[in-house]
């Protein structure tokens, strides 16, 4: 079913010596116990790394997911923009990816000492034991996930689109995604397990410069007029915001994901103010010219990011890749978001 | 197909060798990605094409404005399983296959209908990717991205410098549609 790792291992070298100027991963070692994320040989993850669940995962079709972040000894995370945290140079982050009970890939992102950033994945051998880096095109329609469905290995270009605006790389470790207050409806949430770390954690630690006490008075959250408010909007700044944003390659658009830690109220929300109500250049097919609007209240059928979510095509489908499968979970909440509880002009 | 659009392109080339406007002598970046876009065949999507009395020819007055706003087409012919699986329109700015139907984009700096707000990035991104805007949707077929993607930083950036030297003109192409299945 799998490419042979050999086949993968030889179609890396080429690869990663190929043309000049492609994004490669040039720097990452050949094989993920290599990588400093397990104190020897896998399962057993070296206890510096430290593990950790954001609050509003990125959708990915269902994969059960596992994350450990390393801060270098002595080094501090630097929050002075408190949206967008700076790493010091060495910190490595890895997310592992598994289906039916088996590990597909491991990602990594690791700030290296120079402070140039290297994106890899990882494929994991039949046996469960290694995983070996992967060409820097990626894997399309690597493995099976589902009835005519296939998870796709990401090419760097893949990591680098979602990861690497000027805003931050960092989607999943953040102030809002680490906050100890957690939304009780946020899609795919995992419970904090006692060894994970948190903003809390991170703070009580000294691995946050310079201390934000605000942050532990007042963990950060959304606030939304309404729950499932406050959830949507905070699954659309992890699987939404890290391409529309106010600035950026796609500031072009006028559709925001993101979220300010300074905003305080849901009208203020840039994934609110730029959506509900609003209307973008793209139209539902088969819509008037004009009758669709990004999210009109009390009709779901009429809101074009619904459209998006749902979709699996690949002129429409949002996120654009990464997923092969809608996030029924998800569209189910925008879909009584929409018609319950955003108030009708 | 390949030998038509070989003829078109030929077309192309010449037309636009004659028609394109000389930019600055002193820009020799802008000059080469004029070249570049003459011998690459860009004209020949995105300039519109119309009959003339030797047949299609590139429409130069409309150079590189994509998909003509005042074409509107009727819902492609339906071609069943095969072997004829996509058609073009007349204008050679519009096509139909298994992807749908997409247009060719207005590549004039017009900042509403073209290409305007475009960064250098976001246009190397495109061709390195292929990816709407960088990345976004799949670049759809026929456009050849992924023989694009081989040229150098300096040719694609040459290419856009000339793309950006182009008076604007303000025409705005449909966005691509969905195959007749394909909905959510």
């Amino acid at each position: 079913m799998r490419p042979a790792v050999a086949l993968l291992v030889a179609a890396t070298s080429l690869l990663v010596a190929g043309a000049a100027g492609r994004p490669g991963t040039v720097g990452a070692p050949r094989l993920l116990s290599q990588t400093g994320l397990y104190a020897g040989h896998a399962p057993g993850v070296d206890p510096r790394n430290l593990p950790f669940t954001p609050q509003y995962p990125l959708w990915s079709d269902g994969a059960a997911k596992s994350r450990w972040v390393f801060i270098p000894a002595g080094a501090r995370i630097d929050d002075r923009d408190v949206d967008a945290w700076v790493v010091p140079p060495g910190t490595k982050f890895w997310k592992e990816f598994a289906f039916g009970g088996r590990k597909v890939e491991t990602r990594l992102i690791w700030k290296t000492a120079a402070g140039r950033w290297i994106f890899a994945t990882y494929l994991w051998n039949d046996e469960q034991s290694d995983a070996v880096l992967a060409p820097p095109e990626g894997v399309p329609d690597y493995v099976e996930i589902g009835p005519g469905k296939r998870h796709t290995i990401p090419g760097v270009s893949d990591c680098r689109n979602c990861h690497e605006d000027e805003h931050s790389p960092l989607l999943g470790f953040n102030t809002l995604q680490l906050s100890t207050d957690r939304d009780p409806l946020a899609p795919h949430a995992e419970p904090i397990r006692p060894e994970m770390v948190t903003l809390r954690t991170l703070l009580e630690r000294g691995l946050l410069r310079p201390v934000r006490k605000e942050l532990l008075e007042s963990p950060p959250r959304i606030r939304s007029a309404t729950p499932r408010g406050r959830a949507l909007l905070g699954y659309f700044t992890s699987n939404c915001g890290s391409c529309h944003r106010a600035t950026g390659t796609l500031a072009l658009l006028g559709l925001d994901f993101s979220h300010p830690e300074s905003v305080r109220d849901e009208a203020a929300e840039p994934g609110y103010a730029t959506t509900v109500g609003r209307t973008g250049k793209w139209g539902i097919p088969g819509a008037a010219p004009g009758e669709t609007r990004r999210i009109e209240p009390g009709a779901p059928e009429k809101s074009s990011v619904r459209y998006r979510m749902v979709s699996r095509h690949a002129t429409t489908q949002m996120p654009p890749l990464g997923s092969v499968v809608p996030d029924q979970e998800a569209i189910d909440l925008l879909d009584r978001w929409i018609a319950e509880d955003l108030p009708r002009k | 197909m390949r030998s038509t659009r070989g003829a078109l392109c030929f077309l192309a080339v010449l037309g636009s060798a004659a028609a394109v406007a000389a930019p600055p002598a002193s820009d020799t970046n802008v000059q080469r990605g004029a070249y570049l876009v003459r011998i690459m065949g860009c004209n020949d999507c995105h300039t519109p094409m119309k009959m003339g009395p030797k047949g299609p020819e590139s429409d130069m007055t409309r150079m590189l404005t994509g998909h003509p706003a005042d074409l509107k087409l009727p819902p492609p012919p339906d071609l069943g399983k095969g072997p004829w699986v996509w058609t073009g329109s007349g204008s050679m700015t519009a096509f139909a296959g298994p992807w749908g139907v997409s247009y060719a984009i207005n590549l004039t700096p017009d900042p509403e209908t073209g290409i305007g707000k475009w960064t250098e990035k976001m246009f190397i991104d495109a061709m390195r990717t292929g990816r709407h805007l960088g990345k976004g949707r799949p670049i759809l077929p026929p456009m050849p991205w992924s023989g694009i993607r081989e040229a150098t930083d300096r040719d694609l950036k040459a290419i856009f410098a000339y793309l950006r030297s182009l008076p604007p003109v303000k025409n705005a192409i449909p966005e691509p549609v969905e195959p007749p299945k394909a909905g959510p």
